[in-house]
């Protein structure tokens, strides 16, 4: 079989661990060892883990800035648009233009899409919902959300042999490895 | 030097001096001892996923249900009749809905200030009572919302509240504090929504997948999103999770403070004071954490939850009732020098009312109520029994209540022409609604606390010893 080529059928290769430091550090070594397509899941957020995985940064503050920006803009614009716009009224000649009577609605419109942006931003990056997923193949996997720790080494890896991922995990002290079924 | 060589002061370690420091100064655990992530995620996920329901649920339920048969009796009666069925009044326009809605929204803000000003100042202890706080926050809004909804008179009519494109050529009047109390309350209860249910994610996947019911296993999977607990997933959720609560933050402020635009922009002599936002917002975290503590001590009780909201959550609580408590006594004192200070016949009149005047039995139980009876959490021993805590919330849950019925109604029957003077009292109508919308919160609770998990799981895992993994250093 080529080195590099999907393998038909697998998805990758499992590792189940005990606790959250042997997830880390079995993460840490996959990684030195030179793969690259590799996940590890965990009942809770692991501080370190994404690193260790090799996941460094998150476009999402950039998305809560914008989508900030725009709330902030789109609340102003909508207190601005009908009083100085389009259904001017002089009352004792005072200015159309009353910017700091709008300042709590812009706001609070801000808040609304900056939140909008933090949380649909974020399940859009880590592309959910996704009901199906691989990885759900494997019958102990259900203990990842409760107290297991596991560590996955994709088939896309260009470095991923069959048997070499297998022995590579094994050496690792894992509870058990099984192949993840598509 | 030979200092320099000392290691910097916050990394000493307490060693053997351990043993002689006196009991109150050594950290409390978060879970009690003798936890694990298996017996945290069975126990908690085990109150939702049993299949006996407890006759003690059932027997809450039932009473809740009643409540909720009072709203739908109330509200169906004022769409038929019309809401000069309350006892508003001229001059008095404002009445129990407008109190109420105070009331609910400013319970409403411990939950957000638990979830997220807590988390933000690394407060720990607050993962085992953020959820159900969360949840309350939303429940309250929700009771809340009814209010101003029907105050409107023809609710039927509330969307013109909002702006759209209509044939009518008209706008909102967006110069109006009721206009940005309608941004507030909806933002509220938006990003609130939002951030409990994210929160919740990961223990919807938890259930999910210790659910032995297919329907079960059908909606709580729906819920998950196919959430699997991937660090990439950990890292994108961890980052806008602290983001929501950097939002949250100050929305929270803001909630409240815009509240309180709808009096302090008015002209009506007690109303109109420019240190209404503080003075309201420290209302609202005093009668939150009561309520907190009113839902906190039956249910760990009843749930055998002692492991997880410890006595500590409780002292801590009652310590942070103590100090907005405190707050609230100060803004009452402010307010009466102020009155008196300003000069102003109209303001100094409406205080010396308070005091003196037709009400003035519900001023005396205000002071007792909010500015006397937190004051016993001064004492360690009050602070750390659930029963007299349970009974200080109580106080300052009735205290609240009277604080907006003192403002509210009572500043407006005596306003600037003696000729317009009034009085004001609920009628039927207000008490049924004001009970049937405790009926829905509570409805509302009891349903969250039978098919959600009431505490958060995944950050109670986080809270254990094991979960601090530690990495090799790289670049």
């Amino acid at each position: 079989m080529a080195i590099g080529k999907p393998i038909e059928g697998v998805y990758g290769v499992i590792a189940e661990f005990h606790d959250a430091q042997e997830l880390l550090d079995a993460a840490n070594k996959t990684r030195e060892a030179g793969y690259t397509s590799i996940d590890a899941f965990s009942p809770f957020p692991i501080h370190g883990l994404s690193d260790a995985i090799g996941f460094k940064h998150t476009k999402l503050s950039a998305v809560v800035l914008g989508m900030g920006i725009f709330g902030g803009l789109a609340g102003f614009f909508m207190c601005w648009f009908p009083n100085v716009i389009h259904y001017p009224l002089n009352i004792g000649g005072k200015p159309l233009n009353s910017w700091p009577a709008w300042i709590p609605i812009t706001f609070e419109t801000t808040v609304l899409f900056a939140a909008f942006g933090a949380v649909f931003g974020m399940l859009a990056l880590n592309g959910l919902p996704m009901p199906y997923h691989p990885v759900f193949n494997v019958s102990r996997f259900e203990q990842a959300s409760r107290d297991r720790f596991f560590l996955v080494i994709q088939a896309r890896d260009p470095q991923f042999e069959l048997g070499k991922v297998r022995d590579f995990l094994d050496s690792l002290n894992p509870r058990e490895v099984t192949d993840v079924p598509w | 030097m030979a200092e320099r060589d000392q290691p910097p002061l916050h990394e000493i370690r307490p060693t053997r001096q351990l043993e002689s420091v006196p009991d109150r100064f050594i950290p409390q655990p978060i879970v009690e001892p003798g936890h694990t992530f298996a017996t945290i995620t069975d126990h908690i996920s085990s109150i939702v996923l049993r299949k006996k329901t407890p006759l003690g649920w059932y027997l809450g339920f039932a009473v809740s249900l009643v409540g909720m048969f009072v709203l739908n009796l109330t509200i169906g009666k004022i769409l038929f009749v019309g809401v000069g069925l309350w006892g508003i009044n001229h001059p008095v326009g404002w009445g129990f809905d407008i109190i109420n809605f105070v009331w609910w929204i400013g319970i409403g803000h411990a939950g957000t200030l638990i979830s997220a000003i807590l988390l933000l100042l690394h407060q720990e202890w607050r993962t085992s009572i953020n959820r159900f706080a969360e949840a309350m926050t939303l429940f309250a809004v929700a009771s809340a919302g009814l209010y101003p909804a029907l105050h409107t008179g023809r609710p039927w009519f509330d969307y013109w509240l909002f702006p759209y494109p209509n044939t009518m050529a008209i706008w909102p009047q967006f110069r109006s504090p009721l206009m940005w109390d309608v941004f507030a309350v909806s933002t509220y209860a938006t990003v609130s929504l939002l951030f409990w249910y994210v929160g919740m994610v990961p223990d919807l996947a938890t259930l999910r997948d210790r659910t032995k019911n297919k329907f079960g296993r059908f909606i709580y999977g729906m819920g998950a999103l196919g959430w699997r607990g991937s660090a990439k997933h950990w890292h994108r959720y961890e980052h806008a999770y602290l983001l929501l609560a950097g939002l949250s933050t100050p929305l929270v402020l803001s909630v409240h403070t815009i509240v309180s635009f709808d009096f302090a922009v008015a002209q009506v002599p007690g109303w109109h004071a420019t240190f209404f936002p503080p003075y309201f917002v420290a209302g609202a975290v005093v009668a939150g954490f009561a309520m907190v503590l009113t839902l906190a001590i039956p249910l760990r009780k009843a749930f055998k939850l002692e492991g997880f909201i410890t006595t500590k959550h409780l002292e801590n609580m009652g310590k942070i009732m103590l100090a907005t408590g405190l707050m609230v006594f100060y803004s009452y004192a402010v307010e009466m020098f102020m009155a008196y200070y300003s000069g102003d016949p109209f303001e100094r009149y409406t205080f010396y009312t308070r005091v003196t005047g037709p009400y003035r039995h519900y001023w005396y139980m205000l002071i007792l109520c909010n500015c006397l009876a937190p004051n016993l959490m001064w004492v360690k021993r009050f602070r750390t029994s659930p029963m007299w805590l349970f009974i200080t919330a109580q106080f300052v849950n009735v205290g609240m209540w009277l604080e907006r019925f003192v403002i509210i109604p009572e500043s407006l029957t005596r306003d600037f022409l003696p000729s317009s003077w009034g009085t004001y009292h609920g009628t039927r109508w207000d008490w049924g609604m004001y009970l049937g919308s405790i009926g829905l919160f509570l409805f509302l609770l009891f349903l969250f606390i039978r098919f959600l998990p009431m505490i958060s799981i995944f950050e109670m895992r986080t809270m254990l010893p094991e979960a601090q993994a530690h990495g090799e250093e790289h670049s």
